[in-house]
């Protein structure tokens, strides 16, 4: 941590899931980071995709099994119609907080000059084309380009 | 503590921000957009205007507000206060600095 005493100059944050609370969480720290005036680009990689696929964006939703810290037994977790209502009540109270919703919250931080990234791999894998996914998408890159776009000083990745 | 701005005396936190709103007036708030490295248009001023009635009416400020105030969208609010948009607005307005996380 010697390097400008251990100052943050870039957050990359890879995104590798699509239920709700794992996407909220990069989008609030990618966000974040620009905000303190901190650079900040994303990887969207394997399900992760999810989060930016234009028929799928809409529809995410908070992960009811398999998930101890719900305090929800797992059979009635994945009782038909659990996902569901359990994301209704989260969105319920991030709309309380200001928080919005998935395709807004992409283009605010587009606005804010976050850069947005689909792994070309699992854009492979999905049969995904750039044009399924969210307009502002800035491209389609290797995990090589990806690291190319962090080198400097002060650069922190974050894998979620 | 008290800071000298604009030939006076000021409560400020540790941070640098105005504790006390009502000894904010135009000159500080250009002292410390100086500060800040910020030249202040009228534009800027606009903002500063929204934000402070905002604090006023004690209503939380967020990015998604400052899109959605009229006054600028958010492109534009990182084109006039490029580092640290909301953090530095709040403190050349003279107010605290937000305490929420979006």
């Amino acid at each position: 941590m010697s390097e400008y005493n251990g100052e943050v100059r870039k957050m990359m944050i890879i995104l590798s899931k699509a239920s709700l609370e794992n996407v909220y969480a990069a989008f609030v720290l990618a966000n974040g980071a620009r905000m303190e005036g901190i650079e900040a680009e994303m990887f969207f990689t394997f399900f992760g995709l999810e989060a930016i696929h234009n028929k799928k964006l809409e529809h995410l939703h908070v992960a009811t099994v398999g998930n101890p810290a719900m305090h929800m037994p797992t059979m009635i977790g994945g009782l038909p119609g659990m996902e569901a209502l359990a994301t209704s009540m989260m969105k319920k109270e991030m709309e309380k907080l200001d928080m919005p919703e998935v395709r807004e919250f992409l283009e605010i931080l587009q606005a804010s000059g976050v850069k947005l990234w689909a792994c070309k791999l699992a854009m492979e894998m999905f049969h995904y084309e750039k044009e399924d996914m969210f307009p502002g998408l800035d491209g389609v890159l290797t995990v090589g380009d990806f690291y190319k776009q962090g080198s400097g000083i002060g650069t922190h990745m974050l894998f979620i | 503590m008290e800071k000298l701005i604009a030939g006076k005396n000021i409560q400020v936190n540790e941070e640098g921000y105005m504790t006390d709103f009502s000894q904010w007036d135009k000159a500080i708030g250009e002292e410390l957009a100086k500060e800040n490295n910020i030249d202040l248009t009228p534009k800027h001023w606009e903002l500063i205007q929204y934000i402070q009635n905002e604090f006023k009416a004690e209503s939380p400020l967020t990015i998604r507000k400052i899109g959605k105030s009229g006054v600028v969208d958010i492109k534009e609010f990182y084109a006039l206060f490029p580092v640290g948009p909301l953090k530095t607005a709040t403190k050349i307005a003279g107010i605290p600095k937000p305490a929420g996380c979006i």
